[in-house]
């Protein structure tokens, strides 16, 4: 068994300013194999790859390649590729301006006597090459008119014709379509068989117990087990990658919703974007907290966003308040009476350079119009009633919004939107590195909102979260909303919806 | 110690700084030639008249302040600059000067049609240039500097074409009064200080500015939060062409004659330069107006120092060019960020030092 292991790490660890992303993790690739690497969002899979490839020099560990006495460290991917580990991102990096045979051999150019570029010899070992991939296209035209999903084979066929012998695939499938992926499938399958190592990043478990023959799941920075895909079902899986976070948060529950909620105020049906969220049929009445759960990149966020129109929806229609509405853009949303706090706090949140004070009026004016002016008197009344009620803790409502911590920004986030007096508010991912006191106090929040009478759409990663504050659950699995849970939902149950049909 | 870094954070420091640099080198400059050290300051009246450097400098820096409200507008908003103003100020000069004159005729000392309708013509004009470079940029995403780029080769071709590929003399008086004077007051310095009051009256009173640093900062979280970033960087675009149109008026009257290859030539440059020099970041975000305005008077109060010292028109660029080297790095990312370090690191040895005793 061991003579076949092509790629050893143990005990990786790296640490960031104030993260410790890789804590002595251990990852082995055998000759052969399709070997899934799966975690949540910053469990750090992208970390341990690029300690591999070189992107990251990480501080303890060492990393053995088949067929290298010393350990190796990489310090760039020219040094990794020079050792036979090749990475084919999710974004194709390849030159979409130049010839598919010029980026076959980008860097890598066979030369001719006079030590210029041999274009025929590239043009010829090109085609064989695309023969041998059985990629039916011409060479010679210019990468950029091909589909995304040649482009990855081709990025795959320059990977492997660089005799790669550990091949990573870094979320190959996220833009593909089904017919795309059972393709890249057949090509992965065929690498194996020729005992090329391969190690398959994705966040999509169909295709994990489609393809793979081993699972190594991360946590945290931390190792959770390396297992045989037959040894693994579903929600153990999911079981594995959230870690069953024991809080001691107090018990809060929420009212249940029959006598207390009031009539429908959103009604969508058949929403849908392209390649980002199937269409979908959703309704949430007055003073309802309906939850969105399903693993990072199923759409959760992609649902919300549709809905309140930061991402237009291409199908369906959606009632507000029985009447149909068009919501094109934020702005229309808001005047629905909509609010939405995005997850990215950090690219669609904060505006960081600004003080506290005008990040809170920021939306409210914004529904005044740009005539309007708040008063600053007015503003600072604001701004000190959210300040204090809502415990921000700042040096005062001028400070740079940057200069506040994490968990305050998101309260001042949280404040813009209150300042509005929404009727429907999305919040996706509020709790997100957060400290545990201020979860529990959005928590409180939330269920203090619904029991005021305004709906509210709740995205969270925590199971245990979601049961506590919300009456309803959508559950959705790759880019679909696949169905609903109400009544009694325990952690269990969850995990079985989102898992989906077992078949491992 | 800490007093003098405390100054040295004010946004407006580096402004204000420059400002007094160049004042001081005035004096030193007259002291060392037998005046008296206010000489720069001293104001006369002369044929009734006001006359003096600072006036002078007040004077011909009308224009580049004019231009620098838009374009930090234009900065703020979308982390680009508006390079064709100086185009377009020729530009509307000509279509100005052509409607006055008649079109054809390069020497005219009486109006074809009235002077409003040729003021307006010319402003209209540098609104639509603004209008095509905020589609271009807001609409279309190209590139401030490359989108800007069409009009600044195409606008003083066009306005030469429009005065029939020569320069048009307006020899009526009335046609004198932009660049001219008011009583003994330079009517370019009351322009200017009529543009920076609505400005500032805008900025003030609506939400205009909270509107463009939020899109300037971070667009997205703007757009989420309900602001129509396309909008607003169109807008900044066609606030910039206008203001660039008043001051193409302003130069066009003071040489009463539309000269398209010369009117506000490299003024784009001036103007933001003067954005710069005002302490507001070209990577777009927070700005402030008033480091702008003091910025472009200190350009002028630059070149018109450098004229006083002897230097010729056809040098005094590379010394500007060698202030702007100075000005960019000073606010690049690596200096300042070298400067922090050497500040904790100063801050990590005083507190040793404490320890230590």
């Amino acid at each position: 068994m061991e003579d076949k292991v092509v790629l050893t790490m143990r005990g990786i660890t790296m640490t960031f300013p104030g993260v410790k992303a890789l804590d002595h993790v251990d990852f082995t690739l055998r000759k052969g194999e399709i070997h899934a690497l799966m975690g949540e969002n910053g469990a750090g899979k992208s970390t341990l790859i690029k300690c591999l490839t070189g992107v990251h020099d990480f501080e303890f560990g060492e990393i053995r390649v088949d067929g290298i006495e010393e350990p190796i460290r990489n310090h760039s991917t020219m040094d990794a590729q020079r050792r036979g580990i090749s990475t084919v991102y999710q974004e194709v990096n390849l030159c979409p301006n130049l010839s598919v045979a010029e980026n076959l051999f980008i860097g890598r150019e066979p030369l001719t006597k006079a030590h210029t570029i041999d274009r025929k010899a590239i043009v010829k070992r090109a085609q064989k090459l695309a023969e041998e991939f059985e990629l039916n296209l011409d060479v010679q035209q210019t990468m950029g008119s091909y589909s995304l999903a040649l482009q990855q084979m081709i990025a795959i066929a320059r990977a492997v014709d660089m005799d790669c012998k550990i091949l990573i695939l870094d979320e190959p499938t996220s833009s593909l379509d089904d017919n795309e992926v059972s393709k890249l499938f057949t090509l992965m399958r065929r690498l194996r068989d020729q005992g090329v190592g391969i190690i398959f990043v994705t966040h999509f478990l169909e295709q994990v117990y489609e393809v793979c023959d081993r699972i190594t799941v991360l946590r945290n920075g931390q190792l959770v087990g390396e297992y045989p895909v037959t040894a693994l079902p579903r929600v153990k899986l999911i079981a594995a990658m959230m870690g069953k976070d024991i809080d001691d948060l107090a018990k809060i529950k929420p009212e249940a919703c029959e006598n207390r909620c009031g009539d429908m105020l959103i009604d969508a049906k058949g929403l849908g974007h392209t390649g980002k969220i199937k269409p979908f049929d959703l309704n949430i009445r007055q003073g309802e907290v309906v939850g969105l759960t399903g693993l990072l990149g199923s759409g959760r966020s992609e649902l919300a966003r549709v809905i309140y129109g930061a991402d237009r929806p291409q199908t369906g229609t959606l009632k507000v308040k029985d009447k149909p509405a068009h919501v094109a853009r934020p702005i229309d949303a808001m005047k629905l009476g909509m609010g939405m706090l995005p997850d990215d706090r950090k690219a669609e949140g904060i505006i960081d350079d600004l003080s506290i004070r005008e990040n809170i009026i920021l939306a409210m004016q914004a529904q005044q119009g740009m005539l309007k002016l708040i008063p600053y008197k007015e503003q600072c009344e604001i701004a000190d009633k959210y300040i204090a009620l809502l415990d921000i803790k700042t040096a005062s409502r001028e400070t740079p919004l940057k200069q506040l911590s994490g968990g305050n920004q998101q309260k001042v986030i949280i404040a813009r939107w209150l300042a509005t007096n929404p009727d429907f508010l999305i919040l996706d991912e509020p709790t997100r590195g957060i400290d545990i006191g201020t979860k529990t106090e959005i928590q409180k929040l939330i269920i203090k909102l619904a029991e005021e009478g305004k709906s509210i759409l709740f995205i969270s990663s925590e199971i245990e979260e979601m049961l506590r504050t919300c009456n309803r659950l959508a559950v959705l699995r790759d880019g679909e909303k696949v169905g609903e849970l109400s009544g009694d939902m325990t952690q269990e149950s969850v995990m079985h919806a989102i898992a989906g049909g077992e078949k491992g | 110690m800490k007093q003098i870094r405390k100054i040295t954070k004010m946004r407006l420091f580096l402004p204000i700084f420059s400002m007094v640099l160049v004042m001081a080198i005035n004096m030193i400059y007259d002291v060392a030639n037998g005046n008296v050290f206010y000489n720069f300051f001293t104001i006369s009246i002369r044929n009734g008249l006001l006359y003096g450097r600072l006036i002078d400098i007040l004077n011909r820096g009308s224009e580049a302040a004019i231009l620098a409200i838009g374009m930090t507008l234009v900065v703020s908003s979308s982390a680009g600059v508006d390079i064709s103003v100086g185009s377009v100020m020729s530009l509307a000069g000509g279509m100005c000067c052509m409607l006055l004159a008649g079109f054809g005729n390069a020497n005219v000392s009486q109006y074809a049609m009235p002077l409003w309708v040729g003021l307006l013509a010319g402003l209209a004009v540098a609104c639509l240039c603004g209008a095509f470079n905020g589609f271009l940029v807001s609409y279309l995403n190209i590139q401030p500097m490359v989108a800007t780029l069409i009009l600044f080769s195409a606008g003083r071709a066009i306005g030469l074409l429009m005065c029939n590929s020569t320069i048009v003399y307006i020899r009526e008086p009335s046609f004198q009064f932009l660049g001219g004077y008011l009583g003994p007051i330079p009517t370019p310095i009351i322009v200017a200080i009529l543009c920076i009051t609505v400005m500032s009256l805008i900025l003030k009173y609506t939400a205009l500015g909270m509107y463009v640093q939020s899109v300037g900062i971070n667009a997205k979280a703007a757009r989420i939060a309900g602001y129509q970033s396309r909008r607003i960087i169109f807008t900044t675009f066609v606030i910039c062409g206008l203001l660039a149109g008043i001051a193409g008026l302003v130069a066009t009257s003071r040489i009463y004659s539309a000269d398209t290859n010369n009117i506000g030539l490299n003024f784009e440059l001036d103007a933001i330069l003067a954005v710069a020099l005002g302490g507001n970041s070209l990577g777009g975000g927070k700005f402030r107006l008033s480091g702008s305005i003091i910025g472009a008077y200190t350009i002028q109060a630059i070149t018109t120092t450098l004229y006083a010292l002897g230097v010729s028109s056809a040098q005094a660029p590379v010394f500007k060019a060698v202030i702007v080297i100075l000005i960019v790095t000073i606010q690049s990312p690596a200096v300042k960020a070298v400067m922090a370090k050497r500040a904790a690191a100063k801050e990590v040895a005083a507190r040793k030092g404490a320890v230590g005793v």
